[in-house]
């Protein structure tokens, strides 16, 4: 990737955050309170960055899952239901065993966490490669029914005695640890999206997937099975996003509650097209949306807005990024890097 | 007795034609008698139901209709039925006059009809992404200007009964005595169906969609066409959002679309692109969603209320993984168009 | 027929010069048209032809330059202008739409209307009739455009502009998808037109066609003209050099072939298209090692759904497909490739290549899994990179380095990174279809003459082409194609030109045996 092309985020954020601006000047707010606030929350000491971090890593996840989907043409924005299946599954792994050591008791509980996301992700796959059904509809379809499915096992199977519907705690033995301020799991992120990042560049199985996305057509008559990595790459999308998921419940809450970390669909969609699908891009982006996010009590605390705006900054940063034609105004560009995801539509 | 034979034969074209939807309408007729023990009221209250849920469907297919049909895939119509739902919400509680809402509703949605336009054709962006920027962009603004605790002054809209049809048994509570947009709705399917296959309008709309070189090589302008079916569907999107906040609910909650937007792509697709074939589809699925009543009544799942409410969704995939990728889309889908 | 013209022409191009990005496609180009006559535009692909006639149509607006009709200037800046002072144009591609009837089509922007509305069936329908007997282009109104036959479909494109009432008709390759019957039965409506008035401007590469037909020529190469004359003051070797710019190799040479066992065997095959229809219908043919078996038909009669059953793309309905006396019916494309086929794909841009790829990518595209260009599911590039390097030296691939995305390259280039791939795999069948579509003569030479190398070397070839030239130039033994059979299987020298189109055209051989 080269500069100029890595130079079309940066433009796009710094063009998002000034609309932004206005938008809380319109609001009566002022915007430099406001943004200062936004720092301060996010960036300023050990303890607020390891706020953002611990907002960033099932950002980073959440990201590459659908990055890592995108490289093969297709759309997952079935993040949010992958990634609380793999957060009730860690969950109940956690706490439903014990007198485990650490050292099996947490890595199994991230493991079993992340493959039932995959299972989760492979469903949608198996429905394209199989019936031609669009993922766009099926995964968001599964979300509603993961959301459902994970709120009924948190509320009978699983449930703490007890008034709030909530998994119990997990054991001691399951929790990923600390170091510091700084969650574990930021490390686990950053491990996941090297791994990623060297899977599609250095792997046949890699080019296999590019090539697909790519074009499928030409692919296909070049011997690969088109139907068989349209199963595993949703798979791989949604064991990332599962991950993130037993990342978040393991390491951050300790337990599965519903409501958990709702949005992060859409969220990992902006990350993904932030990082212009680079698995690598994704970290910077995902540390910049997890400080928005955590600034954002302090921005409504010492500036009073409504944390809110972030949101609308984040369509707005997504408009910027994918559109060709600004993205050439913004640049000069004679052939601006294309993103497109359409061209499986009803295929 | 030639032309008995002849209009016979006709017929029994037709009943052959549709006679999966005939066999799925007698099986549900029969299944809600049964259920409703054939009891009245319970299977009036049933068909009701089932016409209130799926209107938003409809409207919903009805938008991503005039959209695909032209070449353009709109899956932002959850953004735009929420958008509009809060926007109609915030005008009519804030004017106090309900019609004036629902054209606030309609207005906005014709406004990100626009802007879907222009990111994904005048831009040339990639259409997907574009409906997904509405998505977000909705759920951002709704949640951010949103206050808690506004009222509609004058409550909800009203029904409006059709003299004595209105008195007849189930039919009359059905169909005959409902609320404006309802009302509004089964006059759009008709008026839709007419202009995408009677008038010139339709014509060019449905050659853009499968040829758009073609229809531009005729004189045709395939960037107007788009602009102007995406912001008609974006009004008609708007009433879907109007007829959930100022209709059915009589209220905004955030995210109270709850992926009707998506499951109106699922009506569409399973109506062929057709606004007949929606309305039966979103009959379907309106149906599903009905079912919870009857649940109700004979003591199902009411202890696990989150499969009944997997239901529509659950249906959805079924539809799609086994309708889809039979149903062939216009051609031109998905592609950005450009002369040179 | 060369009378200097005192009348004004119909249409004139004047100093027209275009650029797109870095490549000049029209340099100072002058053309002159006149009333009643047949005007045919000669180049090789890439000459500039195209990009001239969709400026006098509206599609491109030239960066300098003028269009005269009828001797007043005009300002063409969409097709809308161009119909509206009467130019018509019958593209390549055609500009139909496929799911609309043959009326629909026709009317389509101009379309008679009850109170400005509504459509009028049964005007458009009506209007379609009277066109097509006073023309003698008579079409069924009520058809759907998508399933009548390519020529038929050609005749709704002229029909379009004549319903305009077209002055000046601009037939773009036209030929390129007929049968020699039914490229008679084209130049004969032309030459119908013409005598009433109307203005043709015919581009084709096809030299025959221009000495039969034409009252003028004009030649470009490289985006300028070189030349003018008429049939009557040169040959196809004369016009051949104004294309190319020097001496061209019409024919290739070759020694007659040796052929030896047989490496592919279709038995009674039966496949079915995309719409469930019959497409290959008991067809059973045989390819033996040192041989090219060359296919000649008129596209949409099979070819495609054999070329794809026999590579494994598609799936047999019954029947067998041999290779090497295994059955390989029903097997994946790997496993067929891997089992030493190769596969030269009609489409290149959708089927052959990965655009986005890089050339040496490409050019390892159906190897990429195995030793030495991976190891265990890990990529060794360096190898990959060597091999692309040593392939692009010895197959002339004019690219800037092996880095370059494939899409970056021409027509020609793209080809001949197609048939590199295909010739060093060392497979023993290679299916060719449509090898040399749209490409410079420069790399169809090049592509003929490696077909042949190969030959001699002992691989088998399948070769599946429209353009009739290049299967007699090639083949050793011929057959025709026609609604999914093979009509006639022979050696080349018992098959002449007339006997074949025939068969394309009808189906049935009904020469008399000698």
């Amino acid at each position: 990737m080269s500069i100029r092309s890595a130079l079309v985020p940066v433009l796009a954020v710094a063009l998002a955050i000034a609309v932004g601006a206005v938008i809380i000047a319109l609001s009566g707010s002022s915007p430099v309170d406001a943004y200062r606030a936004l720092i301060e929350g996010s960036l300023s000491d050990p303890k607020s960055i390891g706020r953002t971090l611990e907002k960033a890593t099932p950002l980073v996840m959440g990201g590459l899952a659908v990055a890592f989907a995108f490289k093969a043409g297709l759309f997952n924005i079935g993040g949010q239901g992958q990634l609380v299946v793999g957060a009730i599954i860690a969950g109940a792994v956690g706490y439903g065993i014990s007198d485990l050591p650490w050292i099996i008791h947490a890595p199994l509980a991230l493991l079993v966490g992340a493959l039932a996301g995959a299972a989760w992700g492979a469903i949608p796959g198996v429905l394209k490669a199989t019936r031609g059904a669009h993922e766009v509809i099926t995964t968001i379809m599964l979300n509603f029914v993961a959301l459902n499915l994970t709120d009924w096992l948190a509320s009978k199977v699983w449930r703490e005695p007890g008034v709030i519907v909530r998994t119990p705690h997990i054991e001691p033995s399951a929790e990923i640890p600390r170091w510091g301020e700084i969650p574990t799991g930021f490390f686990l992120a950053v491990v996941a999206a090297l791994a990623c990042w060297y899977l599609l560049r250095g792997t046949t199985f890699g080019f296999e997937i590019q090539s697909v996305g790519l074009n499928a057509d030409a692919a296909r008559y070049a011997g690969i099975s088109v139907r068989r990595i349209f199963v595993t790459t949703m798979a791989i999308s949604g064991m990332l996003a599962g991950l993130g998921g037993a990342i978040e419940t393991n390491g951050i809450v300790g337990r599965y509650e519903p409501g958990f970390n709702a949005g992060l669909g859409f969220e990992g969609i902006t990350i993904a097209l932030l990082a212009r699908t680079h698995p690598l891009g994704v970290i910077p982006a995902a540390i910049l949306i997890g400080a928005m996010q955590a600034g954002g009590s302090m921005m409504q605390f010492k500036a009073d807005v409504q944390p809110e705006i972030t949101k609308i900054i984040q369509a707005l940063i997504l408009v910027f990024v994918a559109t060709p034609i600004i993205v050439r105004w913004l640049l000069n560009k004679r052939e601006a890097d294309e993103l497109s995801v359409s061209s499986t539509w009803g295929s | 007795m030639a032309d008995d034979a002849k209009h016979r034969n006709v017929l029994a074209a037709i009943v052959y034609r549709l006679r999966w939807w005939l066999v799925t309408g007698a099986l549900l007729v029969a299944f809600t008698l049964w259920t409703g023990e054939f009891h009245q009221a319970q299977t009036t209250a049933i068909l009701a139901s089932t016409l209130r849920h799926s209107t938003p469907l409809v409207l919903g297919a009805l938008c991503g209709m005039l959209g695909e049909r032209s070449g353009v895939i709109n899956i932002g119509i959850e953004g735009q039925m929420l958008m509009s739902a809060w926007a109609g919400f915030m005008v009519a509680s804030a004017t106090g006059d309900l019609l004036i809402g629902v054209l606030a509703g309609v207005a906005v949605g014709m406004l990100m009809g626009a802007v879907l336009a222009g990111i994904s054709v005048g831009l040339r962006g990639d259409q997907i992404i574009a409906g997904t920027v509405l998505n977000i962009a909705a759920i951002g603004i709704t949640s951010f200007f949103f206050t808690q605790g506004r009222t509609l002054p004058s409550g909800k809209l009203l029904p409006i009964r059709l003299g004595p049809l209105a008195d007849l048994p189930v039919a009359g509570r059905v169909l005959f005595s409902n609320k404006p947009i309802t009302y509004l709705t089964l006059l759009l399917v008709p008026v839709v169906w007419f202009g995408l296959f009677r008038t010139t309008w339709g014509l060019r709309t449905r050659a853009v969609g499968e040829h758009p070189s073609a229809a531009e090589t005729v004189g045709i302008s395939v960037v107007g066409m788009r602009y102007l079916n995406l912001i008609l569907g974006g009004g008609i999107a708007g009433l879907a959002g109007a007829y959930l906040s100022l209709e059915a609910v009589g209220s905004f909650e955030r995210g109270m679309t709850n992926g009707k937007g998506f499951v109106a792509l699922a009506v569409m697709i399973f109506g062929r692109w057709n606004p007949i074939g929606a309305w039966g589809a979103a009959l379907l699925f309106g149906y599903a969603s009905a079912v919870q009543t009857q649940f109700q009544f004979r003591d199902w799942l009411t202890s696990d209320p989150q499969f009944v409410g997997m239901i529509p969704f659950v249906v959805t995939i079924v539809v799609l993984a086994g309708f889809v990728g039979r149903a062939r889309p216009p051609a031109s889908i998905g592609q950005p168009y450009s002369r040179e | 027929m060369s009378q200097v013209s005192e009348a004004t022409p119909a249409l004139e191009a004047i100093g027209i010069h275009k650029r797109f990005g870095g490549v000049v496609a029209n340099d100072d180009v002058n053309l002159r048209v006149e009333k009643g006559r047949i005007h045919a535009l000669l180049g090789e692909n890439g000459a500039g032809k195209s990009t001239l006639v969709n400026i006098l149509f509206g599609l491109y607006r030239a960066d300098r330059g003028e269009v005269r009709v009828a001797g007043k200037v005009v300002n063409l800046g969409r097709p809308r202008d161009a119909i509206d002072r009467g130019i018509g144009m019958v593209h390549q591609h055609f500009q139909l739409v496929p799911v609309l009837t043959v009326a629909e089509n026709v009317v389509l922007g101009d379309e008679p209307s009850r109170s400005h509305t509504m459509f009028d069936f049964g005007a458009a329908r009506r209007a379609v009739q009277e066109l097509g007997e006073r023309y003698g282009l008579e079409v069924d109104p009520e058809a759907v455009v998508e399933d009548l036959p390519v020529g038929t479909q050609q005749r709704v494109e002229i029909l379009r502009s004549l319903y305009r009432r077209a002055d000046v008709l601009i037939l773009d390759e036209p030929t390129a998808v007929l049968t020699p019957q039914e490229t008679d039965q084209l130049l004969e409506v032309l030459r119908g037109l013409a005598d009433q008035g109307v203005a043709i401007v015919f581009i084709t590469h096809k030299l025959r066609e221009v000495l039969a037909i034409a009252d003028e020529v004009t030649v470009m190469r490289d985006g300028r003209v070189v030349g003018s004359t008429t049939p009557g003051e040169t040959d196809e070797a004369g016009l051949a050099e104004m294309m190319v710019g020097r001496s061209v190799v019409l024919r290739v040479s070759k020694t007659p072939a040796s052929p030896a066992a047989t490496v592919l065997r279709v038995n009674d095959l039966c496949v079915d298209d995309d719409r469930g229809l019959r497409a290959v219908n008991e067809l059973s043919l045989e390819v033996r090692a040192g041989e090219i078996l060359g296919v000649a038909g008129v596209e949409g009669n099979g070819q495609r759904e054999l070329v794809e059953a026999v590579t494994g793309l598609r799936s047999v309905v019954s029947g067998i497909v041999e290779m090497d006396g295994h059955n390989i019916t029903g097997l994946s494309p790997r496993q067929i490739s891997e089992l030493g086929m190769a596969h030269i794909p009609e489409n290149r841009e959708k089927h052959g290549l990965v655009g986005a790829h890089s050339v040496a990518d490409n050019l390892v595209l159906n190897q990429y899994y195995r030793a030495p260009f991976a190891r265990r599911g890990f990529r060794q590039m360096d190898t990959v990179t060597e091999h692309s390097r040593s392939l692009v030296a010895d197959y002339d691939i004019r690219t800037p380095d092996v880095f370059t995305p494939a899409r970056a390259l021409s027509g020609g280039n793209k080809q001949k990174t197609i048939a590199a791939r295909e010739f060093s795999q060392g497979a023993r069948l290679l299916v060719a279809a449509q090898p040399t579509r749209g490409i410079d003569v420069g790399s169809i030479e090049f592509v003929h003459q490696q077909l042949i190398d190969q030959r001699d070397r002992g691989l088998a070839v399948l070769l599946i082409s429209a353009e009739l030239d290049e299967i007699l130039s090639l083949s050793d033994r011929i057959g025709v194609i026609y609604g999914g059979r093979l009509v006639v299987v022979a050696d080349a020298s018992d098959l002449d030109r007339i006997r074949i189109g025939r068969i394309m055209t009808t189906g049935f051989d009904d020469t008399p045996a000698t």
